[in-house]
């Protein structure tokens, strides 16, 4: 037991207490300055009614559901391509990975350079191949391209990721199934999508699910790339209840927005959690 | 027993077939894996460029693709932005080492206690131990940050390794509970036998033999904690406690020459992607194993 207390005492303090207490203040209004008063679940409702609740949220969604397909197909045909034993294949594999060891914060500032609209390479290398005759505002004028151009710099910085998982399933594969479709003369995107994403679905899946959650958590490259401009349309769910806890002082109503994005996160991982637990029966 | 060799010849057979039907788009596949490779490096290698360009160049619009002069003017102008790198980076790299240490003098012991010893309620501590899995951070930082302004610990990098400890903790308890469990029980029992006290056994026994999970552990706390943005946005508000993602992001919109500093701001890039890139490709056996744990948790 006195191996285990100060890991369990260090997680009671700082991940259980704050749990409880942003519990707590969810059901208050609180701005700092004045004390705490309770509201119930006043700061639910609130956020119900709140149009920038509703657009960070749905902006979130759709950053989500745009990036976790790109991700995913991306990143296990990266994997067909690089499971295989060949030095090249091997290199390419070692080199897809290097942007996922990274940091977020940094590949979103190496970005919001190249999609700056003057000073970006993006833009000089799209006028030199004469596919645009002006500058294109990449970011933080138009949410729609700025999500794009964003989308495009995170696949960039994580489908390595996918790429790796992918590879360890589909290297496991027992070599008796793969040479006994080739007995059968199965063509390669036959054996593809009847044996290899059969027997590799639940990476898929787990894969998935931590892509779909890391996008719902999504800050960083926002914060960086748009500041959530143009007027907050690209500001992420993260993004607002960051808003609304530190620059507005909004502490119940943040902690509520917190507690949303929670048990949001919570649902996949519960699905991600009873999908391994499966995998070990 | 003939007709499992005949398979077995067929299948021989089979993979040669198509392994000559790929020579001819063995070339294709292989010019793809150049251009792969190409997309991959190339916005690092051009960053990597800019930051040599000399300062007039570097504020060129349209921008040049090479540098026509090499110049480390602006690697100069970062090393005396605001309060200094110097500062930036001991702040960056305290926070990593003291997460680091943390996490193992944390997690160590306890993975020991949840792998060996039966404890009532092993299994429910151990979920309590794990519940940072289910709860992101980014919705704990609000409480997180009263408490420590409350306690002093903000704008400390103390503060901020705790905060990356509390992220990295379930994780790493996950990783060194499974390969401690994976040391055979021999080694210890004859320890034991010559009287050696449990501690002893942890110290002398255990953790040499499980270096690669400790590895892991302390690999993935580096890169979480030298990348990680949003907690140092919250918990570091003075210029002097900045961690290097935070003076960069700072960095990005103050101005001089009328713009961005981007040659400064590429000089910070390269630098603070330096030591990822290196960790990865020393112990890249343990990145990916340690990913590959992560993942199916």
């Amino acid at each position: 037991m006195a191996y285990l207390a100060p890991a369990l005492l260090f997680v009671l303090v700082f991940t259980v207490y704050p749990l409880g207490q942003m519990v707590w203040m969810s059901f208050h209004s609180w701005s700092l300055i004045t004390p705490p008063r309770w509201v119930g679940l006043g700061n639910y409702r609130r956020a119900f009614a709140d149009r920038q609740y509703w657009v960070s949220f749905l902006f979130t969604l759709k950053y989500t559901a745009i990036i976790t397909p790109v991700l995913i197909v991306g990143g296990y045909l990266l994997a067909l391509l690089t499971s295989q034993a060949s030095r090249l294949r091997r290199l390419t594999r070692t080199m897809v990975f290097v942007p996922v060891v990274i940091g977020l914060g940094v590949s979103s500032l190496l970005w919001y350079w190249l999609f700056s609209a003057d000073f970006g390479l993006v833009n000089r290398a799209l006028m030199d191949l004469g596919l645009i005759s002006r500058p294109v505002l990449w970011l933080g004028v138009d949410a729609d391209r700025s999500n794009l151009a964003i989308i495009a710099s995170v696949v960039w910085k994580v489908v390595g990721f996918g790429m790796i998982l992918f590879v360890g399933a589909i290297q496991s594969i027992p070599t008796e199934i793969t040479e006994a479709s080739l007995v059968d003369g199965a063509s390669y995107w036959q054996r593809v999508t009847r044996v290899i994403l059969p027997l590799t679905m639940r990476t898929v899946l787990l894969v998935t699910l931590v892509s779909v959650i890391g996008s719902l958590l999504a800050f960083d490259q926002f914060y960086i790339m748009t500041a959530g401009q143009p007027q907050n349309e690209t500001a992420t769910s993260v993004f607002y209840v960051y808003l609304n806890s530190f620059p507005y002082l909004r502490l119940g109503y943040g902690a509520a927005l917190s507690m949303i994005l929670a048990l949001t996160i919570l649902a996949f991982t519960v699905v991600q959690l009873l999908l391994t637990r499966r995998s070990h029966a | 027993m003939t007709a499992i060799l005949e398979r077995r010849h067929r299948a021989r057979a089979a993979a040669t077939r198509v392994r000559a039907r790929s020579g001819r788009s063995g070339y294709l596949l292989g010019a793809l894996c150049i251009a792969i490779c190409t997309v991959m490096l190339l916005p690092l290698l051009m960053s990597l460029l800019a930051s040599v360009k000399p300062t007039a160049e570097a504020a060129a619009s349209p921008p040049t693709y090479l540098p026509h002069a090499v110049s480390l003017d602006s690697y100069g102008r970062l090393w005396s932005y605001q309060q200094g790198l110097p500062t930036y980076l001991a702040n960056s790299l305290g926070t990593a080492l003291l997460a680091i240490g943390f996490t193992l003098v944390l997690a160590v012991p306890a993975a020991y206690a949840l792998a060996r010893f039966q404890i009532p309620g092993k299994e429910v501590i151990f979920v309590v131990l794990l519940l940072a899995l289910i709860v992101p951070y980014q919705a704990l930082l609000t409480p997180m940050f009263l408490m420590f302004a409350r306690v002093g610990l903000t704008n400390t990098l103390v503060g901020l390794a705790v905060l990356h400890t509390a992220v990295q903790l379930p994780f790493s308890l996950y990783v060194l509970r499974n390969s401690l469990s994976a040391v055979p029980r021999e080694l210890e029992e004859a320890a034991i036998t010559d009287g050696a006290s449990s501690w002893q056994v942890l110290l002398r026994i255990l953790v040499p033999s499980t270096v690669p999970g400790i590895v892991t552990v302390a690999l993935f706390a580096f890169i979480m904690s030298w990348n990680e943005f949003l907690g140092a946005l919250v918990m570091m508000s003075k210029g002097s406690s900045f961690t290097l993602p935070l003076i960069l992001a700072a960095a990005r919109t103050e101005t001089s020459l009328g713009g961005t500093d981007w040659g400064m701001l590429q000089a910070g890039i390269t630098i603070s992607i330096i030591p990822c890139v290196l960790v990865y490709l020393l112990l890249q056996r343990y990145y990916v194993s340690g990913l590959m744990t992560g993942a199916v948790k």
